[in-house]
């Protein structure tokens, strides 16, 4: 709770020592009602001119490029998808790698912040949460219809079929399909069980007709009785410690499928922290690049406060140097190895063709999140969004250097191939882009964007013994200067 | 077209805080109630001790869906990789100890099952979801998902007496005393 705990030095009863106040959450003194009402405004409200600027291009973009593409794919065959040569993975793998990393930072904020008790994770939980959930839609279309013949998709499943053949159950492909869509259920579970009260409260707030009815279907009938809330708080735990070690396998288990092969460059144990601190440092950016205009848009700026972005930015900075670190140990690794091919796989990365993709990893990755060192880069939104956004390009780009500079010299000289996507491809992803940022939107307009009941929960006044501190005049909020001069006039 | 008849679901009473719910709770604990609840916007911490309440059960019962995930996942990859359809990939053998390479997806499905435990098994505890419930006609109850803190008192509890509660509620700082109805059948 944000609030600190008194702590009267005995002796000296005429000094008091100084307690550093936590920082609020919510600014200005803001009530429950006005938290209710700024963020069910959000929803109630008409949306704003700019909402359907972003919303009507995002949603023609995912139309043509998700909707067109993928039918083009589907009655073409994977054939304009360029999978005519050895970089098969090239592009889509890429693409579906991005995504499932941005969606990790919404599982990060809504469980590990949580388990830790990090209050702040309140005010963004929901939209990262959402962002998870768009992420991984989009991560799961290119997968999906990669393998080609789309329509037998079922066979990843284990269900008894005609020809009696079997999943291969030690195939790190077959378990990403397991973690992937355990990772999709439980983020929605979680995702969905941590809205039903704010449903609720949308639902009280309107008035009868279809809307209501709609809103109190989702809702479930909650009432906000202890006796629910107890049963509730202990669900969101149990989410929470599920989620934990859930979100770190399913990136581990994405990067299995590189690091059990043996391929130079792909073939080394460093991949699932290096894979997993990657994605939470993706995952913040963009976090940040869509929550930093929406609390502008919106007027989140007593919910979402400095304080939060600042945290975002810490986080980014820790995570950005943790990959920094890994890139560097990559290559020592490789070096030390000894082994000539391995060597050679890293040469080509940094110095062969594909040297722009590396400079770009490594500039935009490791190098650009630096600046977070400063506090006024921290405070100073623009830097902020301009970092973000070389962090989600940077991150495209890990995955790229990963994948297509090893896939472009395997083993055989004559798979030795210059890579380039084809039109396709590149639709689709922009399409996927497009998809994110629409259904991101839609969420907005539906549903509310931060989460009502856990704001409520960290102001001040909610904590039940409040008032009874109000009678103690000193429970640590003495002030510096005040403590300086106290001390001074004690001498 | 028919009569309605009304039937006292109970009374509804509203605090002013948090602080006040809190020890507006400890004292209707004290008088042996047993059919109550207090209405938050948010879950309030040290409540369910001021109620007099018991630690939720979910747990046990996440715990026994995660052991039927595991099982479930062990007893798909053993029966399909070692005993239906038997091959060897990767130089892995096709028996009992290839155990290792089936960890992940034991892993995952231990996650999914206690994940739809906590789903299913929260909406148990909480008997919802429900289309309807007899606070919902209360005038002042849409305030418990905004800003208002609430006590409803059951007519089905033993010690319910239509004026000693209201009396309590009223003693124990409630206002806005309430005499809800659901209508009857």
């Amino acid at each position: 709770m944000a609030s600190s705990t008194p702590t009267a030095n005995e002796s000296h009863p005429e000094i008091k020592l100084p307690v550093l106040e936590r920082e609020q959450l919510i600014l200005n003194n803001r009530s429950y009602n006005w938290i209710t009402e700024r963020i069910c405004g959000v929803l109630e409200n008409r949306q704003p001119l700019l909402w359907w600027l972003l919303f009507i291009p995002s949603a023609l973009i995912a139309l043509i490029g998700v909707g067109g593409g993928l039918t083009y794919l589907v009655a073409s065959g994977v054939g304009v998808w360029g999978m005519t040569n050895r970089v098969f993975w090239g592009w889509d793998i890429t693409n579906f790698v991005f995504w499932i990393g941005i969606g990790h930072a919404g599982t990060l904020i809504s469980a590990v912040l949580f388990l830790t008790r990090q209050n702040w994770r309140t005010s963004i939980n929901r939209a990262a949460e959402a962002m998870t959930i768009f992420a991984v839609i989009c991560a799961g279309i290119f997968p999906a219809f990669h393998v080609g013949r789309v329509w037998f998709a079922w066979f990843l499943a284990p269900i008894p079929n005609a020809n009696a053949i079997w999943q291969n159950f030690k195939s790190p492909l077959l378990w990403d399909v397991f973690a992937v869509s355990t990772y999709f259920t439980i983020s929605l579970i979680f995702w969905y069980l941590g809205m039903v009260p704010d449903l609720a409260t949308i639902r009280d707030r309107c008035k009868p007709g279809l809307r209501k009815f709609l809103y109190g279907i989702f809702a479930m009938g909650w009432r906000g009785g202890n006796r629910q809330w107890s049963h509730y708080e202990m669900a969101y735990l149990l989410l929470a410690a599920l989620s934990t070690p859930l979100v770190l396998s399913v990136h581990s288990v994405v990067s299995f499928d590189f690091a059990t092969s043996v391929v130079p460059g792909w073939h080394t144990t460093i991949f699932p922290p290096y894979f997993v601190a990657g994605a939470i440092f993706g995952g913040f950016a963009m976090v940040l690049t869509i929550m930093v205009p929406a609390r502008f848009i919106y007027g989140l700026q007593d919910l979402i406060t400095m304080k939060h972005i600042d945290n975002m930015a810490k986080i980014i900075l820790l995570t950005g140097t943790i990959v920094g670190y890994a890139y560097l140990m990559e290559l020592f690794v490789a070096f030390y190895s000894g082994a000539i091919y391995e060597m050679d796989a890293f040469k080509f990365r940094i110095a062969g063709p594909y040297w722009w993709a590396y400079a770009a990893m490594m500039s935009l990755n490791v190098l650009s999140p630096q600046l977070f060192w400063f506090k006024a880069c921290r405070e100073n939104l623009w830097v902020i969004m301009a970092v973000a956004m070389c962090v989600n390009v940077g991150m495209w780009f890990e995955r790229f250097v990963i994948i297509v500079t090893t896939l472009a010299r395997m083993w055989l000289p004559g798979d030795w191939k210059t890579y380039s996507p084809s039109g396709v491809e590149m639709m689709t992803f922009v399409g996927t882009i497009g998809l994110f940022l629409a259904l991101f939107m839609l969420f907005l307009k539906f549903l509310p964007c931060i989460n009502i009941a856990e704001v409520k929960w960290t102001l001040p006044q909610s904590d039940p013994h409040h008032d009874d501190k109000e009678h103690h005049p000193d429970h640590g909020i003495a002030s510096e200067a005040a403590y300086q001069k106290e001390l001074v006039s004690s001498k | 077209m028919s009569t309605t008849r009304k039937r006292v679901y109970g009374y509804l009473a509203e605090f002013k805080s948090a602080s006040a719910l809190y020890k507006a709770a400890e004292k209707i604990r004290d008088s042996g109630f047993r059919k109550w609840d207090c209405y938050s916007p948010y879950p309030i911490h040290g409540l369910d001790g001021a109620m007099g309440m018991k630690r939720s059960i979910l747990p046990w019962f996440v715990f026994f869906g995660g052991m039927t995930g595991t099982a479930t996942a062990f007893a798909l990859a053993y029966s399909t990789q070692v005993v239906i359809y038997p091959t060897i990939v990767q130089a892995k053998p096709a028996n009992i100890f290839t155990i290792p390479a089936f960890f992940p997806v034991m892993f995952e499905l231990t996650i999914l099952f206690s994940g739809f435990t906590v789903l299913f098994g929260l909406l148990a505890l909480t008997q919802l979801p429900r289309l309807n419930h007899p606070l919902f006609a209360s005038k002042q109850f849409h305030r418990a998902t905004d800003d208002g803190f609430f006590i409803a008192i059951e007519a089905r509890d033993p010690k319910f007496n239509p004026e000693k509660t209201r009396s309590l509620l009223a003693e124990i700082g409630g206002d806005n005393i309430e005499l809800v109805e659901e209508e009857d059948a």
